[in-house]
C-alpha cells in the first residue's frame, strides 16, 4: 500500500470505501452459503431471509457509489487513488449481482416441493458452492490486501467450477428424460447451478478489477473456460 | 508481470497519441545558477503542435527549463546552460544566436498578466512593429487576427483604444496571449498562466490553449495537476532538477511508471 497522503482525510475516505466493500463482500458470501443451505435443507424461511438480504446489499452498493462519487468530486484523485475508487465501484457492482443471483436461489426454495432429492445432485451443487464461495472469499481478501498473485489464482481457477456445472447439467437432463415428474425440480436446480457458476464469473471479474487497480492496465488474455453447458446434450435412451 | 503470465491490453487509440515530429529537442541539458546545479541531464522532446505540461514541486526546475527554451536566463549574469537544445535545427544555446529572433519564434506568457500601459490595440501592434514594418491597414488585420487568436476580439472590438490595464485579470492574460500570437511564433511557453485567474477565466485560457495547439507547439508549467491533465498531450514530471518521467498525459495521470511521480500526483509528497 502506498504511503499516507498529505491530506489525511483523503486516506480515511479511501479506507472507508475499502471497509464498505469488505462489509458488502461479507454479506454477499453469507447470502451464497445460506441460499444453498436453504436449498439443500429445504428451509423456506432461510430462503426468504436471503431474499430479504438482497435489499440490504443493494443499499450498500448505492452507498459505496455515492461515497466514491463524492470522493472523486472532493479529492480529484489521480493514478492509484483513482483506480482504487473506480475499483471499489466495480467490485460493488459485481457483489450486487452476486446478491441478485443468491436471492434468485432463495426464491426457488419454496418451489422445490418434491420428494425427489437425488443425493448425488445435491452433493454436486454443494461442492460447486464450496468452490465458488472460496473463490469469492479469496478474491475479496486479495482486493483488501492488494494481493495480485492471489487474485490471479482466482482468475485462473474458475475451470473446475465450470466443469462441475457442465456435468450437473448432463445429469439433470438425464433425470428429466427418465421421468417427466422430475422436470420441475431439475429445471429449478439447473438454474441454481447456473447461478452459482455465474457467481464464479463475478469472482473472476473482481480479480480483473484487482489486476487493474494494482497494475493500471487491463488484462487482455481470455480466461480459461470450462463451461460447456451451452453444448450439453443427452441422447434419448442413453 | 511475467510470473503472472497474463498479457495486458495495449492502451487504446482513445488514450494513446501518435508521436509528433520534434520541435524542440533537449539532449543532456544542464543548467547552473552560479555554482548551483539546477537542472541535471534533461533529455526530452516537445512534439510539433503538441501541448507538453511540466509538473513538479516548487524548486524542481520546471520554470528554469522553460526559461532556457527562449534564453530568458540570458538576462541574468551567472546563469548558464550546458548541453544541447535545438529548435528544429537551430541551436538555441548558440551564443551568436539573435535572441530577439529566437523570442519571436518562442513566445512566452507569464504567471501574472503583464499588459503594457498602452491601448489594447497598441499592446498587440507594439510587438509586431519590433519585427515587421507593415502599413496601418494591414496592421489592423493583424491586430484583429491576434485578438481573435487570443479569444478576446468579441469582448474588446469596440474599445480597442481603451487601456490594456482596464481589462479584467482574465482578459489581460488573454491579451498577453494575443500579443504573443501576434508575432507568429512557432512555440508558446506558458509559465503558470492561470494561477492568478478565477475558474471561468482559467477555463477560457485552457480552451484557448487547446485551440492554439492546432497551430503552435506549446509548453506549460503548472502547479494545477488537473489543469495539466486537462490541457496537455504529454506530461513531464520533474523533481530536484531531474526529469523523472515523461510520457503521455493519459498514462501519467492514470498509471505513472515511477513511484515518485505517483506520490506527487496523488498528494503523498513530503
Amino acid at each position: 500500500m502506498a504511503s499516507e497522503h498529505t491530506a489525511k482525510a483523503f486516506d480515511s475516505d479511501l479506507q472507508e470505501l475499502t471497509r464498505l466493500v469488505a462489509e458488502m463482500g461479507g454479506l454477499a458470501e453469507r447470502m451464497i452459503v445460506e441460499s444453498v443451505d436453504a436449498l439443500v435443507r429445504h428451509d423456506v424461511a432461510l430462503g426468504q431471509r436471503v431474499v430479504a438480504a438482497d435489499l440490504e446489499i443493494d443499499n450498500m452498493q448505492h452507498s459505496i457509489e455515492e461515497r466514491a462519487v463524492l470522493t472523486i468530486a472532493r479529492r480529484q484523485p489521480m493514478a492509484i487513488d483513482l483506480r482504487e475508487i473506480v475499483g471499489a465501484m466495480r467490485v460493488a457492482i459485481d457483489l450486487e449481482r452476486i446478491g441478485d443471483l443468491a436471492k434468485n436461489m432463495g426464491k426457488r426454495v419454496a418451489a422445490l416441493e418434491s420428494d425427489f432429492h437425488p443425493l448425488k445432485l445435491i452433493r454436486g451443487l454443494e461442492h460447486m458452492t464450496d468452490l465458488v464461495q472460496q473463490q469469492v472469499k479469496t478474491v475479496l481478501d486479495a482486493y483488501a490486501a492488494h494481493d495480485l498473485p492471489a487474485a490471479m489464482t482466482v482468475w485462473k481457477g474458475d475451470e473446475e467450477v465450470d466443469a462441475i456445472c457442465t456435468s450437473l447439467f448432463r445429469e439433470l437432463l438425464t433425470y428429466m428424460m427418465e421421468d417427466p415428474r422430475n422436470i420441475s425440480f431439475c429445471i429449478h436446480l439447473m438454474f441454481c447451478a447456473k447461478n452459482i457458476e455465474r457467481i464464479g464469473d463475478h469472482a473472476t471479474n473482481i480479480a480483473e478489477t484487482v489486476f487493474y487497480m494494482i497494475e493500471g492496465q487491463q488484462i487482455q488474455d481470455k480466461r480459461p473456460k470450462g463451461d460447456m453447458t451451452t453444448f450439453a446434450t443427452t441422447v434419448p435412451g442413453n | 508481470m511475467n510470473e503472472l503470465s497474463v498479457s495486458v491490453s495495449p492502451s487504446s487509440s482513445a488514450t494513446h497519441l501518435p508521436e509528433a515530429p520534434a520541435k524542440v529537442t533537449a539532449r543532456n541539458l544542464n543548467f547552473y545558477y552560479g555554482e548551483h546545479h539546477a537542472l541535471r541531464n534533461i533529455n526530452l522532446t516537445l512534439g510539433t503542435n503538441r501541448v507538453t505540461a511540466f509538473i513538479g514541486p516548487s524548486g524542481c526546475g520546471k520554470s528554469t527549463l522553460l526559461r532556457i527554451f527562449n534564453r530568458m536566463y540570458d538576462l541574468y549574469p551567472g546563469q548558464r546552460a550546458v548541453g544541447e537544445l535545438k529548435l528544429d535545427n537551430t541551436n538555441i544555446l548558440d551564443p551568436k544566436l539573435d535572441l530577439n529572433l529566437l523570442r519571436a519564434r518562442v513566445g512566452m506568457v507569464f504567471q501574472k498578466p503583464t499588459p503594457f500601459p498602452m491601448t489594447i490595440y497598441e499592446n498587440i501592434a507594439f510587438g509586431i512593429r519590433l519585427y515587421e514594418r507593415i502599413p496601418k491597414s494591414e496592421m489592423d488585420g493583424r491586430v484583429e487576427r491576434a485578438l481573435r487568436g487570443g479569444a478576446l476580439w468579441n469582448e474588446v472590438k469596440d474599445k480597442l483604444n481603451a487601456s490594456g490595464l482596464s481589462l479584467s485579470g482574465g482578459q489581460q492574460q488573454r491579451l498577453c496571449i494575443a500579443r504573443t500570437v501576434a508575432v507568429r511564433p512557432e512555440v508558446i511557453l506558458f509559465d503558470e498562466p492561470c494561477s492568478a485567474l478565477d475558474p471561468i477565466s482559467t477555463a477560457k485560457v485552457e480552451e484557448l490553449i487547446q485551440e492554439l495547439s492546432e497551430n503552435y507547439t506549446i509548453a506549460i508549467v503548472t502547479h494545477n495537476m488537473q489543469q495539466a491533465a486537462r490541457v496537455s498531450d504529454k506530461t513531464a514530471f520533474m523533481y530536484l532538477g531531474e526529469l523523472i518521467e515523461f510520457d503521455d498525459t493519459s498514462k501519467i495521470f492514470t498509471s505513472p511508471g515511477d513511484r515518485r511521480t505517483q506520490d506527487y500526483i496523488t498528494g503523498r509528497f513530503g
